[in-house]
């Protein structure tokens, strides 16, 4: 176990800049998440961190020793891959043992640490089968107990549950959280499913053009977005975005006045989650014009026009609202978030 | 089979289809070799007995044997193995790695270099006969199982290259990727993980290089005098020689194809799949 120091990091693919001096600290025995669209920069940069691509300029660290310039296998790390990558003509013990015969460790050593790796991914019933005859969750089983077995100081994830299907996605994703728990392992994990990374990290890395938007626990992202972009990303729906004009210093919601950090005379971005809003009488809150109600069973999915703007928001179960209606919805005051409408920044926070 | 064993008419019918395919390839392939070996075995009257009977009136292994003491035709047996021997062995171990090469590095001039080693095959071998010759005698290596060996695998290296490198890119990269991480250099990653999984189609490769030098007649009859190979031999000789000598030199040229490619027949099918998806 160890931790990793990511300095200005930079990867360019010709004329273009994948990743742009990219800085991030993982601490000994954290989870974080490497999360973003597709082509964001964050695959290249967990391959950057194995040795299997190599980095433009910048400096990487693991347990404080540079690695910049190291063969895959000496950087002391192990890695499950989207794929799952098992070999296919080794059965499933030969594949957990693999990194260990690498290592040439003893008869004794490699049984038991596959047989630790096997119980922990309850893959015992297939050590002696091939992994042909195996599904694609076990196969993913047999690629984190590969990875697990070497006991390594960092443990890289690349995407290893996309290719599984939903359910088994689910079930996966809560086991890996138990397993990663009890080994303590320093683990970056990559992924474009914000829930997989809101359930399963300490921290998450939020990449967007090959930058860091944003480092934070997955409630903070979540709460404090610091641009646009992260808002929209994180959450399911997405956050609403309305612009408004601001008027002396504030910005009128409903019959509320909101002060704001922007000059009268200019609009401003109200960042809102949908279930941070309350029904409240139509003339004493913001009008929201519902087009559509979806019935939920656990919330009640309103979408609709706010200052002719679309927005979806969330209301309790219980709540009686037809296709259109007009209600009043109170937004939760503590919770606002302010952008600003050139930059998509947070004006709420200093930027992390 | 599962099909075969379901009573529903569908299944019953794709079976019926199913082997009757098999029959008649099964009898495209065996029937030629049959009749071959039947004109081979059946001494001066098989030969010329017609209709065919399915068993030979009355075998006779003469023939064949008396064909095989001619003179000349056991060497001419061991020079044609020696140059397919060559011929499979330079073509593999210079094919593959180029195929490597190009299935798994991204370099300046890669579609230049492709169509340099195709262009190889474009030279017609009759225009180069007069000065391969010339400068084999200059080196020394004219009339020698080596020599023409060494043609054969010129022949053959270009296709060799070509179908690895489509080996190659069957062996998903991140199973390398994954012996790398996992403690292997590159060239432990290619031993240890892509050759097992490349096998099958390395052994493919062996059999085409193999059936190119064992097949090839005009560089051979151009190249020696002395140490003919099989084909060039047979060609000189056999138009000569009575029908049933023709039907055992054309045994003794299918004989070891065949044997070949069943030796190799294992790695020919793809026992383990080699996607891991």
């Amino acid at each position: 176990m160890a931790n990793i120091v990511i300095d200005r990091i930079k990867k360019t693919f010709g004329t273009f800049e994948a990743l742009k001096e990219i800085s991030l600290e993982i601490h000994d025995g954290e989870f974080v998440s490497l999360l973003g669209p597709s082509g964001c920069g964050k695959t290249t940069l967990l391959r950057i961190i194995a040795g299997l691509e190599t980095e433009t300029s910048g400096k990487l660290l693991i347990g404080g020793t540079p690695i910049n310039g190291l063969a895959p296998k000496d950087r002391g790390l192990a890695m499950v891959f989207q794929n799952y990558a098992v070999f296919p003509h080794m059965t499933v013990f030969e594949n957990v043992a693999f990194g260990l015969r690498m290592q040439k460790a003893d008869q004794k050593r490699v049984k038991s640490q596959v047989d630790k790796a096997a119980a922990l991914l309850h893959i015992e019933p297939y050590l002696d089968r091939y992994p042909n005859k195996l599904s694609g969750g076990q196969r993913q089983r047999v690629a984190v107990a590969r990875a697990l077995a070497v006991e390594p100081k960092v443990l890289l994830m690349d995407e290893p549950l996309s290719n599984l299907d939903a359910l088994l996605r689910l079930e996966m994703r809560t086991e890996l959280k138990a397993v990663l728990q009890a080994s303590g392992t320093t683990t970056i994990y990559v992924t474009h499913d914000q829930t997989e990374a809101m359930g399963l990290s300490d921290r998450i890395a939020v990449m967007y053009n090959g930058r860091i938007e944003q480092v934070g626990a997955p409630v903070d992202i979540y709460s404090h977005p610091a641009s646009r972009f992260v808002g929209g990303f994180m959450g399911s729906p997405p956050m609403n975005f309305i612009r408004l004009p601001v008027t002396n210093g504030t910005v009128k919601l409903g019959n509320t006045h909101h002060s704001v950090p922007v000059h009268t005379g200019s609009d401003i971005v109200l960042g809102l989650r949908g279930e941070n809003v309350a029904r409240t009488p139509l003339a004493e809150g913001l009008r929201l014009d519902v087009r559509v109600a979806e019935p939920m069973g656990s919330h009640l999915l309103l979408t609709g026009i706010i200052a002719e703007q679309p927005v979806r928001v969330i209301l309790p179960p219980g709540e009686t609202v037809r296709a259109g209606d007009a209600i009043g919805l109170k937004p939760d005051a503590d919770r606002l978030i302010w952008l600003s409408p050139e930059t998509g920044l947070s004006l709420n926070h200093p930027k992390t | 089979m599962s099909t075969a064993a379901r009573p529903s008419s569908f299944g019953s019918a794709r079976a019926v289809l199913l082997w009757s395919g098999i029959a008649v390839l099964c009898a495209w392939v065996l029937v030629p070799i049959y009749l071959v070996a039947l004109g081979a075995f059946g001494g001066r009257t098989g030969v010329y007995q017609w209709p065919k009977t399915i068993f030979p009136a009355g075998i006779s292994f003469e023939p064949f044997l008396l064909f095989l003491k001619t003179e000349g035709v056991a060497g001419a047996f061991m020079n044609s193995l020696g140059a397919a021997a060559v011929t499979v062995i330079l073509s593999v171990l210079i094919g593959a790695p180029a195929g490597y090469a190009l299935a798994r590095y991204n370099f300046r001039g890669k579609d230049g270099y492709r169509l340099l080693v195709l262009l190889t095959r474009a030279f017609p071998l009759a225009i180069l006969a007069l000065p391969l010759t010339v400068s084999f005698i200059r080196i020394g290596l004219y009339d020698t199982v080596i020599g023409v060996g060494l043609v054969h695998t010129v022949l053959a290296l270009p296709f060799a290259a070509l179908v690895t490198q489509g080996i190659f890119l069957g062996v998903p990269r991140e199973l390398e990727e994954a012996a790398w991480v996992f403690g292997c250099s590159r060239p432990q990653a290619f031993f240890r993980i892509v050759a097992p999984l490349a096998l099958p189609g390395l052994a493919a490769t062996a059999v085409f290089a193999f059936v190119i030098s064992w097949n090839e007649v005009f560089a051979a009859s151009v190249l020696t005098v002395r140490h003919r190979t099989l084909t060039a031999y047979l060609l000189t000789v056999l138009a000569e020689s009575p029908l049933h000598y023709r039907f055992a030199g054309g045994l003794l040229l299918i004989l070891p194809s065949v044997i070949f490619i069943f030796a190799v027949r294992r790695y020919l099918f793809a026992i383990w799949g080699i996607s891991s998806k």
